[in-house]
């Protein structure tokens, strides 16, 4: 136990967001209700986010926007890699956050036409109606 | 099955955790992720874009095809969710309010239509009357919003912003339009058809100016061939980026009312929520 809380504390990033996840892939898998599902699927893609969005980070950079370059034609300092922040893993989740907006307008949609369908959203009284058919 | 799903995720998370372990530590400099294309974009990207803000000129010039495909994500999205849930069905009855004495008139015969105008104005029976103060504050609200989305879409290159959150902020505009009064006065100001062509629109904009670099007999995508067209070539690179931002702008936009359009309503285009 001693040897584990320094590591906890020099990493707790990737804990919290291994705890996120797994919060979110219970949803997924144990939750009855359908939107439920989705709101786990929803915290699911956060925690995704959040684990790219920290792989970014450098300590002692400032936000990937290079300073001094506005407006300018050329002349300005040289630029130090390490003085910025990897812009690489925020233009993907950027695109990320866009598709887990698609996914889920295109999942509630989904929801929807069940509900119109068998008016529930649970899913043992889906699987009951199925059955019935 | 809630127990089962218990252990698999405290398996899963025992896995996940136990990896985190040859994880290179919060903030470090060195890490593998920053140490190679990175710092290639980060030193390169002034001499070979001229635009400072290094997330859009990743996003729209070095991964231009990605953000292109991304926006056909998005615009299939909306097409998806328009196929499943639009609903063309004529309604059975309707319901007419006449607006000086709130009076409400229930037409039961489908083929009787009453002129709407500023006498009448059709409803359908979930109406509810909105509240003043909401709708005063939303009135005024709107346009800032709107105005904000519009420089967070033109300064996408020189600060943070861009496309992707320019037309989310513009489409959210149009929802608090349609929570605060209703969702018929989103659709009196922009028609269904007109959101469509929107989204399709701003599509088309991006794969536009990426074919008419090709045009210039330069590759797809590569800006620099639109030199012959701007007004300004010393920031070629970043007249082309805004460019498709504003296309990834409307088509987000769109498809966001889209979106909303159609899941509140249950295709029906309504009184929505």
């Amino acid at each position: 136990m001693t040897d584990l809380l320094p590591l906890i504390v020099a990493k707790y990033n990737y804990w919290l967001y291994v705890i996120l996840m797994m919060i979110g892939l219970y949803a997924m898998i144990a939750k009855n209700n359908l939107i439920k599902k989705l709101v786990g699927m929803n915290i699911f893609q956060t925690a995704i986010i959040l684990f790219y969005v920290s792989i970014g980070y450098k300590t002692e950079a400032t936000i990937p926007i290079i300073q001094g370059a506005h407006g300018g034609h050329g002349s300005h300092a040289a630029i130090h890699a390490a003085d910025y922040i990897n812009p690489l893993p925020h233009v993907l989740m950027l695109t990320a956050i866009v598709v887990s907006v698609a996914t889920f307008g295109v999942a509630m949609a989904l929801a929807v036409r069940v509900y119109q369908r068998y008016q529930t959203l649970e899913e043992d009284e889906l699987r009951m109606r199925l059955s019935e058919e | 099955m809630k127990f089962l799903g218990f252990i698999i995720v405290c398996v899963t998370g025992g896995l996940l955790l136990y990896g985190t372990g040859e994880f290179p530590g919060w903030g470090d400099p060195n890490s593998p992720a920053s140490t190679h294309l990175s710092n290639y974009y980060i030193e390169h990207i002034i001499e070979e874009t001229q635009v400072p803000n290094l997330v859009t000129a990743v996003l729209a010039d070095y991964r231009g095809f990605d953000t292109m495909f991304e926006t056909a994500v998005v615009f299939c999205a909306g097409l998806a969710c328009f196929l499943l849930l639009r609903d063309f069905r004529p309604k059975k009855e309707r319901f007419y309010r006449h607006s000086p004495t709130g009076i409400i008139l229930h037409v039961k015969n489908p083929d009787k239509i009453l002129k709407t105008g500023k006498e009448f104005e059709y409803m359908d029976k979930d109406w509810v009357p909105s509240d003043l103060i909401i709708k005063t504050v939303c009135r005024i609200l709107i346009p800032f919003i709107q105005i904000y989305a519009l420089y967070v879409v033109a300064h996408g290159d020189f600060s943070p912003g861009g496309g992707f959150q320019g037309g989310v902020i513009f489409g959210s505009s149009l929802i608090l339009l349609a929570i605060s009064y209703n969702l018929k006065t989103l659709i009196r100001r922009i028609k269904e058809k007109v959101l469509g062509i929107y989204a399709a629109v701003g599509v088309l904009v991006y794969v536009g100016i990426a074919a008419i670099c090709m045009l210039f007999g330069k590759n797809f995508l590569d800006y620099s061939a639109l030199i012959p067209i701007v007004w300004d070539p010393h920031h070629v690179r970043g007249l082309g980026m805004l460019g498709v931002e504003i296309g990834v702008g409307i088509a987000v936009t769109a498809v966001m009312a889209i979106i909303y359009i159609n899941i509140v309503s249950e295709g029906r285009h309504d009184e929505g929520l």
